[in-house]
């Protein structure tokens, strides 16, 4: 049964508009400012929705979105914002973002929401080395006592945090490395034919495992890409959204949180037995299904957020899509493949073949699928899961559908 | 297709340079370090509830109690999960490669998880479930490091099922 939460905000809000720049490798944006990427994307967004820049009255972000939001404001020249609020954290609230864009909306903050992600990384400011830079600048995280707990060990990117995950995976459910393998390859195939993705080549199990280890479990292909780019997504109410340009696609449930015991999660590594193997999205996921009066078997397409390979199983196992610990046997039968899968993953080649501009490109797959314009389309798509994190609170989820049927 | 983790198995884990630790502690934390740097392993306990937890803090999670007092350890614990890092994050670490991050259960804490290099054990030997033990590295000025290596008899395991 559905919650009252879930009745409050159910598909009373839809997507109406998406835009992106151009997907660059890493630093080849410039001379343009991150300022100008998450500028271009909004732009992109808004004529996409049939919308104005004089329309928007929130911003709704998760992260910070990478940019001064007071700035992007000002340079935009928004007369009046209304609403302006970011998740905590950093990728896990990607999704989150536009539930909160949709709270700002139903209650009454603001009518036209936009989010926005724009990753640059400039020359050494790379962002799989975020806990370890002490330096001022981009993506430095500031030393803390706790970060004294595992900074002495050299544990400073999240590639290795997530790799200790994935190998108690491995320990505790025989995952093995030809699953991991599984998911970058389904990954891969998607993007092939994808004019924005920066990795259209095959990716075979043979090049899988001639690649250098990174991080065992993890080699080079079990890691998202790294590059530039800017991403944008523009909410309204309901009513707004059916005269506009795009058919809706309805923001039907949104969760974000998770467990007090997972909190810091890979920055100190004492989670429950229970969940250290996980993806921390379990809470969320039976608050999200719970509110959206759905199920794993309802959904059409999902959009996992993956940082790692390791992640995604992890994800397939917390959202219902096969038992604890069998995600390894259910990916290795073909069941994520964008043809003959039982449940179709990241369809747009996702974070590891596509662009990273931290998640928010699965949004905008998801809206494109359930519009029936995606490159890779499910036939008949009526209900995308899409997701952020792994990561430290908050994770989020994000069902949004073709058709709305709540209230 | 071989399953395995890499062909060079056989190196021998190296740990962080010792050179490279900046402690940032506060009122919480700084017992612990002080501790270490006597070359003892330490947990905060709850004297309300008797939980222990780490990351030190101001607050007992289970009751919310704030009074602790400081357990030792004996240093002997069991490998939780690990990855061996085979690429450097930052240049000063390229030569101390490859590396062992483990996470480790202390056996007298078991939730109370550390993360912390292993040494003296080739990377192919380390496994999830091994006994280790603590040993310790002087950074200067009072500050000791701590690491993992194989306990006594695994250590002793492992050389005779690699002869
Ligand atoms: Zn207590």
């Amino acid at each position: 049964m559905p919650d009252e939460s879930g009745r409050l905000l159910r598909d009373r809000t839809a997507i109406v508009g998406v835009g992106a720049t151009p997907f660059y490798r890493r630093g080849a944006s410039a001379p343009q400012s991150t300022l100008e990427l998450a500028g271009k994307a909004v732009l992109a967004a808004l004529a996409d929705a049939g919308l104005r820049p004089d329309d928007v009255d929130g911003f709704a972000l998760y992260s910070g979105g990478g940019f001064d939001p007071a700035l992007l404001a000002q340079t935009l020249g928004i007369p009046n914002v209304r609403f302006m609020a970011t998740l905590t954290g950093g990728g896990g609230g990607a999704p989150g973002a536009v539930g909160l864009a949709a709270a700002g909306i139903v209650s009454g903050h603001a009518d036209v929401v936009v989010s926005v992600m724009a990753m640059q990384q400039p020359g050494a400011a790379r962002f799989g080395s975020v806990f370890g830079r002490k330096e001022p600048g981009a993506y430095a995280a500031r030393p803390t006592p706790e970060s004294d707990f595992i900074a002495h060990a050299g544990l400073m990117g999240p590639g290795q945090m997530f790799a200790i995950l994935t190998q108690r995976h491995m320990y505790q459910y025989g995952t093995t490395r030809r699953h991991l393998a599984e998911v970058a390859i389904s990954t891969r195939e998607n993007a092939r034919n994808r004019p924005s993705a920066l990795m259209r080549s095959p990716l075979t199990e043979e090049d899988y495992f001639a690649a250098r280890m990174i991080s065992e479990p993890f080699c080079l292909f079990d890691y998202c890409l790294e590059c530039d780019g800017a991403v944008a997504v523009v909410t309204t109410s309901a009513e707004r959204a059916r005269d506009l340009r795009q058919p809706p696609v309805y923001v039907t449930a949104s969760a974000q949180g998770g467990a007090g015991d997972w909190g810091q999660a890979i920055m100190w590594m004492g989670m429950p037995d229970d969940t250290f193997a996980s993806s921390g999205h379990r809470p969320v996921a039976k608050d999200l299904y719970r509110r959206a009066g759905l199920g794993p078997a309802d959904v059409d397409v999902a959009l996992l957020y993956d940082h790692f390979t390791g992640m995604v199983l992890m994800q397939l196992e917390d959202y219902g899509f096969c038992p604890i610990g069998e995600s390894g046997p259910f990916v290795a039968d073909g069941n994520i493949r964008y043809l003959g899968g039982s449940i179709p993953v990241n369809t747009h080649g996702g974070n590891l073949s596509d662009a990273y501009i931290i998640g928010f490109t699965h949004v905008v797959e998801a809206v494109e699928q359930l519009r029936g314009s995606a490159v890779n389309q499910v036939a008949n798509a009526e209900v995308a899961l899409v997701t952020g994190g792994p990561a430290p609170l908050p994770v989020s989820g994000l069902i949004l559908k073709r058709e709305a049927t709540g209230a | 297709m071989p399953d395995v983790r890499t062909s060079d198995h056989d190196d021998v884990a190296l740990a962080a340079p010792v050179a490279m630790v900046s402690l940032n502690p506060n009122a919480w934390t700084e017992p612990f370090w002080v501790a270490a740097g006597q070359h003892r392993l330490t947990v905060q306990r709850c004297l309300a509830c008797g939980t222990v937890r780490h990351p030190p803090g101001p607050f007992c999670p289970r009751c919310r109690t704030q009074d602790s007092d400081w357990v030792d350890l004996s240093g002997r614990a069991t490998l939780y999960s690990f990855t061996v890092i085979r690429h450097a994050l930052a240049p000063p670490l390229r030569a101390y490669l490859p590396m062992v991050i483990a996470v480790v259960a202390p056996d007298e804490a078991p939730t109370a998880r550390l993360v912390a290099n292993l040494v003296e054990v080739a990377v192919g030997d380390v496994a999830i479930g091994m006994p280790l033990e603590v040993v310790w590295e002087d950074a200067g000025d009072g500050v000791a490091v701590f690491r993992f290596r194989p306990a006594a008899p695994a250590l002793r395991r492992t050389k005779e099922t690699s002869s």
